[in-house]
């Protein structure tokens, strides 16, 4: 099997690239989770999934990239919306009105994100070595998804999976007439 | 010098942190449901991060191409899209029936 080199035209400025797409995707991650408006917050989160598939593509993970975008954002993030725009009805559903909870709920974040920072910090990921050269991983997925010896049973079973969590999604979703 | 090599893995998994820290805080302090939902999104792509970043820098071994990861994340994805309309299922099945879906109020099996 020939893995081609894709072209790589990030070799000016990564840092730069990543420190763009690492604000992007903080600062709609943090908008996602405190935004007002429910509407508000789901837009929030289509910038931070487009920052995250940014940086699959600069990672290297350019088929995970198209995927996140075709995914998360023409699937689930359309689903959200329609989900908010059909039971966004009342004020009570807005789901910010007790400050208390919130400042619970950020300092909570908070220590967390410290107690993994300083994880982080004081490890040193001894197999983690310089990055391996950016392929074409297109064709690499597919053969791996296929092989018998490797990722074959996973791959049918979340397709089974997915089949039926949609098939009982219909299910679930269908209207009643009684109650 | 290839693509990431300015770079080191610290800082995605610093930004993977901080990702599912904010999608902690939506579930946390959220009581509409579809933000909850956000929320858990939120938290599956910080995931999703660290296993694309630990597949790329991750010691090659041979000359097969390192996409395990990958593999990973894009499972992950599959199982994301399926919790995502269920979920979104339950939502729309407890608006019909109870005409809101603010969890609090969702107290019917409390003892």
């Amino acid at each position: 099997m020939t893995v081609a080199n894709i072209p790589d035209l990030t070799e000016v400025m990564p840092e730069l690239i990543f420190h763009a797409l690492a604000a992007l995707a903080i600062v709609s991650a943090l908008a996602a989770a405190l935004a007002p408006r429910i509407v508000h917050a789901a837009f929030a989160l289509m910038a931070a999934f487009f920052a995250v598939a940014g940086l699959y593509a600069l990672l290297g993970a350019d088929f995970v990239a198209f995927s996140q975008v075709i995914v998360y954002v023409g699937g689930i993030l359309v689903l959200l919306v329609f989900g908010v725009l059909l039971t966004a009805r009342t004020e009570a559903s807005l789901g910010l009105e007790r400050p208390v909870r919130r400042l619970f709920a950020v300092v909570a974040g908070s220590v967390l994100f410290m107690l993994l920072a300083f994880a982080i910090h004081g490890t040193t990921f001894a197999a983690a070595g310089a990055p391996t050269e950016p392929l074409a991983t297109t064709e690499a997925i597919g053969r791996a998804f296929l092989d018998p010896e490797g990722m074959l049973v996973p791959f049918e079973l979340a397709s089974v999976m997915l089949l039926a969590a949609l098939v009982g999604a219909a299910y679930l979703a269908r209207r009643r007439r009684s109650s | 010098m290839t693509l990431v090599a300015a770079l080191s893995i610290q800082p995605f998994l610093y930004l993977s942190a901080a990702l599912f820290c904010a999608g902690l805080i939506a579930v946390l302090s959220r009581r509409n449901a579809v933000a909850i939902l956000i929320g858990i999104e939120l938290m599956l792509n910080a995931a999703n991060i660290n296993l694309v970043a630990f597949d790329r820098f991750r010691v090659q071994v041979g000359d097969a191409p390192v996409i395990d990861g990958q593999l990973f994340a894009l499972l992950v994805l599959a199982i994301a899209a399926a919790e995502a309309a269920v979920a979104l299922a339950l939502i729309l099945n407890v608006f019909d029936t109870r005409d809101r879906i603010d969890v609090d109020e969702l107290d019917l099996l409390k003892g």
